[in-house]
């Protein structure tokens, strides 16, 4: 059940990137153009030299965004009881490290969650640990500290109803909010 | 900004808006075994339809507790309302240990509710009183009539006339609607004390009876209140970087412990409420949270990682030392002390679930007492006699209650969404 869904996200994941690498003509190296517009934005601008940075891993194309742009993909994925960042997940932080080192301004909170399994105040806290997780990946990346800030809403706010494994998998997550 | 300060000025228009009502409905799912056989007879109206039907308000909270078996009503061939009507060898017969009768009538500014208890088998009267209730009070009155009883033949103070704090919510992710109530400890009366479209938990009643503590996000930050539970007046008292959770009020009422990881994990922290002063009471790189107080103010215990899982410590004011509660299983957390301080019930995780477990402190044995199987927030009644707590019936949040000893619960099932997170009040009178 779980894999089902984590291959579902990933499946997400390309698919995103893929629209976005057929479309993507937008932004500027210096990310001056677009670096504070939320979502949505698709598609406008000329294309900049060198937007694609030499990090090269195969199936990295959710990293493949113009630096002026929030990457399309903002919720990442955590095993259960567990606040390390998944490998299929890396190039999605890496993709946001690349935006906030260009956009200087910009800022982000990192929404930590949980499933609804155990204690609330416990689970305030794992959240925290996986926001935390993903916060100390953003900024060995280079990403500046004020830029990044860490909230947990542990299990109150469930993305998914339910008591399945899938549910559950959907719940443990951290989301991008800029 | 605009979004925030939309959910600000929605949170403070609700905020005191009784009308909302989410009623708590009982059903008891277990009776204990060991339960006294007693009748509470219909009280006598002079004829008048009354608001309530005190005899089986009592009727409800005595069995509830899992102490009494009440006798039904289309078993009673007799019914007396006065002591000296009662005909015992009838009630005898019926195995009925106690009897209760009565009579309600108007008064000037209310009701007057006369109640006699009869001991059956040695055929005398333990208890009479004649008490006055306003006219919105009678299910008030009803409470504390059982709570006399219930003293008088358990030698336990009754527990009836508490209130119990709970949060309701519905919807997913960033569509919500949060709740926070008072209600009767019978589900009854409730009263809206917030209303977000952020998250409201942890709840915690002043020792007395107040005061809330609670979290709520409604800066989409976490933050700790302090409310009026009477005029709805209320100060944010920790906002800082990080978590601010879980607060406990101290037996004195002037410190709240709490959570807070501005210092880089969560820690526990003390809060002078009058002064907002910090002390910081542990500080290690695990998770330590849900502290609550040892009924004497000298103890704190709290759930930390620190060995792997989560389990229960304590930590003594005097010594300075910290040691390790629980043992059984790898998943104990948010310990609550009975009153007597000798016994702990926690959120346990078994092979069928997370669960509501008893440890005696002497023996250091743990015991499941609850049948059901997503159970947190436990919360012990001020006699230590019963333990409310969150479940999940169906893909729905409602409360549920089991005795001390288990054996005897009922659920608190609501119309609406999701309730959790209760708890139970001090005593108020």
């Amino acid at each position: 059940m779980q894999f089902k869904s984590h291959a579902r996200t990933l499946a997400i994941a390309l698919s995103l990137a893929l629209i976005a690498g057929c479309s993507s003509t937008g932004g500027s190296r210096d990310g001056s153009m677009d670096g504070t517009r939320a979502d949505g934005g698709v598609g406008t601008g000329t294309a900049g030299a060198g937007q694609v940075s030499g990090t090269g891993v195969s199936g990295d194309r959710a990293g493949q965004q113009a630096d002026g742009r929030i990457p399309d993909v903002r919720t990442i994925y955590f095993d259960f009881d567990r606040d390390t960042i998944r490998p299929e997940f890396e190039s999605v932080l890496v993709a946001h490290a690349r935006y906030l080192r260009s956009n200087g301004n910009a800022r982000v909170v990192l929404q930590g969650h949980t499933d609804e399994r155990g204690t609330r105040e416990y689970n305030m806290a794992l959240g925290e640990r996986r926001a935390n997780s993903v916060k100390r990946f953003l900024e060995v990346q280079g990403v500046s500290p004020s830029q990044l800030q860490v909230v947990s809403y542990g299990e109150e706010r469930l993305a998914v109803r339910g008591n399945s494994e899938d549910a559950h998998a959907q719940n443990r997550r951290v989301v991008f909010a800029y | 900004m605009k979004a925030l300060m939309t959910i600000w000025l929605s949170a403070m228009l609700l905020l005191f808006s009784s009308l909302a009502q989410a009623n708590l409905t009982i059903e008891i799912t277990r009776g204990s075994d060991r339960a006294t056989p007693i009748a509470i007879v219909p009280f006598s109206a002079d004829g008048e339809s009354l608001p309530e039907d005190v005899a089986q308000i009592i009727s409800d909270n005595l069995e509830r507790s899992g102490y009494f078996a009440p006798l039904p009503r289309n078993a009673m061939y007799d019914r007396p309302t006065t002591g000296e009507e009662v005909r015992y060898g009838q009630w005898r017969a019926l195995d009925v240990r106690y009897l209760v009768v009565g009579q309600v009538s108007r008064a000037a500014d209310g009701y007057r509710i006369r109640y006699e208890l009869m001991d059956v088998s040695g055929q005398r009267r333990m208890l009479g009183e004649s008490v006055s209730a306003g006219s919105n009070e009678l299910r008030s009155g009803a409470h504390y009539v059982s709570d006399q009883i219930f003293e008088a033949i358990t030698g336990i103070r009754g527990a009836f006339s508490t209130r119990i704090a709970y949060v309701t919510a519905q919807g997913t992710d960033q569509d919500m609607q949060f709740g926070l109530y008072v209600a009767d400890a019978d589900g009854h009366n409730s009263q809206q004390v917030l209303s977000s479209r952020e998250p409201i938990l942890s709840p915690a009643w002043s020792p007395d009876g107040r005061k809330l503590a609670y979290v709520s996000f409604e800066t989409e930050r976490p933050a700790i209140y302090v409310q009026e539970v009477g005029t709805g007046q209320r100060a944010q008292v920790a906002s800082f970087d990080g978590i601010n959770g879980a607060p406990a009020w101290s037996p004195d009422g002037r410190r709240l412990a709490m959570t807070l990881s501005k210092d880089g994990q969560p820690d526990i922290y003390i809060m002078d409420v009058g002064s907002r002063n910090l002390e910081r009471i542990t500080n290690n790189s695990s998770i330590d949270t849900e502290p609550a107080w040892s009924p004497d103010g000298r103890s704190l215990i709290f759930t930390s990682d620190r060995s792997g899982g989560p389990q229960i410590y304590r930590y003594s004011f005097g010594s300075g030392q910290t040691e390790r509660l629980t043992f059984t299983g790898n998943y104990n957390a948010r310990g609550r002390l009975s009153p007597d301080g000798e016994a702990l019930f926690l959120v346990h995780r078994s092979n069928s679930g997370f669960q509501v477990a008893r440890q005696d402190l002497g023996s250091g044995r743990l015991v499941v007492i609850s049948e059901t199987r997503s159970d947190e927030s436990p919360s012990v009644a001020p006699n230590g006699t019963m333990v409310i707590f969150a479940t999940q019936q169906g893909n729905s949040g409602v409360l549920g209650a089991v005795s001390a000893d288990g054996r005897a619960s009922y659920r608190l099932p609501s119309a609406r969404g999701d309730v959790r997170e209760p708890a139970w009040s001090p005593f108020l009178n």
